[in-house]
Formats: C-alpha cells, structure tokens, sequence
C-alpha cells in the first residue's frame, strides 16, 4: 500500500517538475509547482513526518505560491518565447542531466548503504510536539539565526520599497 | 469489525448529512435574509419553499454549461473543481461527538481523527484559494480577474490572523487533534460553568474567538469581506463567466467553508459536543424542551393562519414532525448519540446563523479599509491575544 501511493505520488512529483520546465506559460509551471509540492507533502507523510508534511501544505503550497500567482495575475505575464539555445545545450542537456543523476544516486548508494530509519512510517518524530521540542532545545541556535534572517530580509523589502515610493 | 467497512459507513452517515446541511444552509440563508427584510422568501416549491434546494439543484444540472471563448480551458475546468473539493475534505476531521457503541460496536463519531487534524483544516483552506483565483484568471475577463487578485489577496493577509487566532486555544488546551481539543474541554468551574476555551483559564478565549470569527468571514468570503464577488462593482467576482454545475461547485464550496468555520469554532472555542451545562442540571431535556416548544408555537399558528391558506394543513404537520423528534431525543437507547450531536449542531448552526445575520445587516468594507483592517487592527491584536495567552500558560505550569 505505502509503496503503491510511494509510486503514484513520485511519478506526479517528477511529472510535474518536467511540466514546470516545459511548459511556456508562467501559471502552468506555477500550477505545476504546486503539484511537485502537493505530491512532496503526500511523500513526507508516508515516510512519517506529518508535521512536516502540514506546514509544506500551508506554507509552500499555501502561502508562497498563492503570492507568486497573485504576481503573475498582477503583471499579466503571457506566453514565454524561447531564447535560442546554444548547439551544445542541445545536444549535451539531457545527457549531461543523466550523467549527473547517476554519480549523485551512485555516491548515495556509496555513502549510505542501507539507512534503515528512512522506510514507509518508520520515522516516529514527526509529530509537532516532538518537532517543537527539538526546535528549541537541541536546535535552538539554527532556529533563532533563521528567523533573525527572515526579519533582515522583511526589513530589507520595506526599507527599499519605501526608497522606491520616494 | 472490519475497519474498511466502518471508514466507509461512517462516510456514507457524514456525506449525506454534509449534503443535506449544505442544500438547506442556502434554504436557511434565504428564508433568514427574506425575515430581515420583511419578505416571506422561498415559497412557492414545497410547503414554506422546502422543496426549493431540490428544485435548485435540477435547474443547475440541467442549465448548458458555456464555456467562454478564449479562456484557458484546462485552468478553467479545473477551478471549480479545486473549490469544492479543498472545500469538502475538512468535515473529515471534525468531531461531532465522543465515542458511541452502534451495533456493539464501538467508534467515534468522526470520520477519522489526525493528530495534525487542525494544520489540516488549515492546509485545505489555504489550498482553497486557488480554486477562486485561478477561475478568476481563466475565464478571461477583467471583473473575474479582478475578483481573482482581491480573493488571492485577502485570503493571505486574513490567515495570518485567523492562524494566530487559533494557536492561542491550542496552548491552553495542548493539542492538534480536534478530538483531543473537545475533551480538554470537558467538565466545569463551579458546577457549573462550562470548562471551553472562551471560558478556560488562566487565559478565557473570548478575545481570540471573536478574532477567529472575523477572520473566518473573510476566509469564506462572507460580507462584510466579499470583495472578490462584490456584486455592484464585479458583476458576480471570479464566477462570472461560470454556469450550471460549475458555479454549483462554486456555491458548494462557499457554502462547505461557512460550515467548517462554524464547526471549527464550536470545537475549539466552545467546547465541542460538550453541553452548556451539567447534565445533573438536566441538559439531557434541552433539546425536547425545544422541540416541544417549536410544536406549541407551529401548532398555535396552524390553529390562527394568519399567511396562506395552506398553513391550516401544512403547520400542524410539521407541529406533528416536531413532537416526534422530541420523543426520539428523549430514548434512553438514543441519548448517548443524539445529545452530543444536538449541542454540536447547536453551536455551529448558532454560528452559520450569526453569519447569515451578519449578511442581512452590514454593509461591505471598501478594499483600502479590508486591507487596513487585517494589518492595522486583527493581526497585532492576534499576536497580543497569543502572546498574552502564551505568558499567562507559561507563568501558571512553571
């Protein structure tokens, strides 16, 4: 069962992706970025990590993607055209991106032989409680620096759209 | 018993129910708007327009779905489809009672309780959006674009505050599951005062109730907050350019959302099925009392029509309908099923009618002052409310 929906899930999350980069307008490939993000909460949640998979829901596919929607729909941006492609992105691309994927999953199968905690349902710290307290006990510093960083960025945007309504 | 055949029976039980709720929600609505303004509303299908979401529902299946040219016709389809079905998914963790023995068997009355049950409701609202900005987008049209970019808008900046309004019960109560949110509600202060959120210490909810009410309008795009639909400036919003079953899944899901923020907010802030007061105070005969009294009052208006000549023979049934159903709530066998049920229902359809009201009384905010209104004013008031709400916790388990 977990496998069956593993499968399903995976092949609509890189089904996806593919369609995000083939597709010319921009509101296909944001539609198709949900869908890579729906199908990875669906993954992280057979691997049992719900927290995880909930906050994917409600803050990538949720909040940031409706946001890049909202500023596609503002600027009402149409069909990309293609820029001509070099001759050796052409005929080196896809077999370049194989390669590529093969040396990462060869070193993965090289450095973590049989990791035994990542199967279907098999890691249990996934709840929010759990997450919350490793947040701020054993990670504390790690969480506070990032969303000082966050802060930083928000400061940013507000200090640079303000230069700009001068 | 086999689990697939109980997942799916208690399906069938909510779906049906869920259904039914939602074809006279808009009954309701039109019967309590016509009060407000001293019309008499649906009347003429079935006795007092009972029959009129039926005779709503063929209307739509059978209307020509057109499909305006020009419109990106993938996206288009999809909208609707998207609405009612994110709309539609939350009722399946709400709880509408505790655990019950039907048939020796024993279950809760919910279809399926996640420990994530609230993050869950969260996701599918927030997942909603889509549905009414991309039919904006679609149907490529500036009034449906419009209400597009104004639903896309005040959905992000009214979740913030409606998250935030939440998180403050879940530090009293300590949990993400809707059932475990119900019983850390059980129970009373003195007696007598029921132990819910709006009334739970060390910090009553009142606050973050009224801000989850609000927020809650907006999600559902509910005046004073139907921007994106704002009839005399958009025409009809994002569904425009939709007809038959497509607008249907979009009434649908308006609809589906009224009714998940309404069960929502009886489950964390009041307390879920639990009653208004003890049972050794004798909340077991409430839902008779009413019953009892709704028959007096339809019996003495069949005996002084003062409408239609029909309401000499159609009230008194109905006073028949009503005395039946006080009998059944007060069924030993039935009891442990009905009460809990009835308070639930009590608290979310007490809520949906505050809605409705809502509707019937208040003008719609102008977009500057939507905006202002979420930014300025709930969301520094939300994050007081947990802030406070967070400190007074601390303070009281340290």
């Amino acid at each position: 069962m977990d496998l069956i929906l593993f499968l399903i899930f995976a092949v609509i999350a890189v089904g996806c992706a593919i369609n995000l980069v083939v597709q010319r307008h921009p509101i296909s490939s944001a539609l198709s970025l949900i869908g890579v993000m729906g199908s990875l909460a669906v993954l992280y949640l057979l691997l049992g990590a719900e927290f995880i998979a909930a906050v994917q829901l409600i803050v990538y596919a949720g909040a940031i993607m409706v946001l890049f929607l909202f500023v596609i729909m503002l600027l009402n941006a149409g069909v990309e055209r293609g820029v001509d492609k070099s001759r050796m992105a052409r005929w080196l691309g896809v077999p370049l991106l194989i390669l590529f994927l093969g040396v990462v999953s060869y070193l993965v199968r090289r450095f973590y032989p049989d990791r035994l905690d990542v199967k279907f349902g098999g890691f249990t710290g996934g709840g929010p409680a759990e997450v919350g307290r490793k947040l701020f006990t054993e990670y504390l510093l790690p969480f506070e620096a990032a969303s000082v960083l966050i802060l930083i960025a928000i400061l940013g945007a507000v200090v640079l759209a303000r230069k700009e309504m001068d | 018993m086999n689990f697939y055949l109980l997942t799916v029976a208690k399906f069938a039980v909510v779906m049906a129910a869920f259904m039914t709720t939602l074809a006279y929600l808009q009954w309701v609505e039109r019967k309590v708007l016509a009060h407000i303004q001293l019309r008499p509303g649906p009347y003429r299908v079935g006795p007092h327009g009972l029959l009129q979401p039926l005779a709503d529902v063929i209307k739509l299946l059978t209307k020509e779905g057109v499909i305006p040219p020009h419109a990106s016709k993938p996206v288009y389809l999809l909208a609707p489809v998207l609405a009612v079905a994110t709309a539609l998914v939350a009722i399946a963790v709400i709880p509408f009672g505790p655990k019950i023995t039907v048939f020796g068997v024993e279950t809760y009355m919910q279809l399926t309780d996640l420990n994530i049950g609230l993050l869950f409701i969260l996701a599918a609202s927030s997942l909603g959006v889509y549905g009414i900005a991309l039919a904006g987008w679609a149907s490529n049209n500036k009034y449906a674009l419009l209400g597009g970019l104004r639903s896309a808008a005040q959905m992000i900046s009214y979740e913030l505050p409606l998250a935030l309004a939440l998180a403050a019960p879940l530090l009293l109560l300590n949990s993400l599951s809707l059932r475990e949110l119900a019983e850390a509600q059980a129970g009373y202060y003195w007696g007598w005062l029921p132990r819910w959120a709006i009334f739970q210490g060390p910090f009553p909810q009142l606050l973050g109730f009224v801000l989850f009410l609000v927020a809650g309008f907006a999600e559902c795009n509910r005046i004073p907050f139907d921007l994106p639909e704002a009839e005399n400036e958009l025409v009809a919003g994002y569904h425009t350019e939709y007809s038959s079953m497509k607008f249907a899944a979009f009434f649908m899901a308006e609809y589906a959302n009224m009714i998940t923020v309404c069960c929502v907010a009886a489950t964390v802030f009041l307390g879920g099925w639990h009653p208004l007061f003890p049972a050794e105070y004798g909340s077991n005969f409430v839902p008779s009392a009413l019953f009892l009294a709704a028959a007096g009052i339809v019996f003495y208006h069949g005996a002084h029509p003062s409408g239609r000549r029909w309401d000499r023979y159609s009230l008194p049934v109905f006073g028949v309908v009503f005395l039946g159903l006080a009998a059944v709530f007060l069924i030993p066998a039935l009891q442990p099923v009905l009460i809990p049920l009835f308070w639930f229902a009590v608290k979310a359809g007490g809520l949906l009618f505050l809605m409705i009201w809502v509707r019937g009384t208040l003008p719609r905010f102008r977009y500057d002052q939507l905006m202002r209104f979420a930014w300025g004013r709930l969301f520094p008031v939300a994050v007081a409310n947990l802030l406070v709400t967070a400190f007074l916790t601390a303070l009281v388990a340290g």
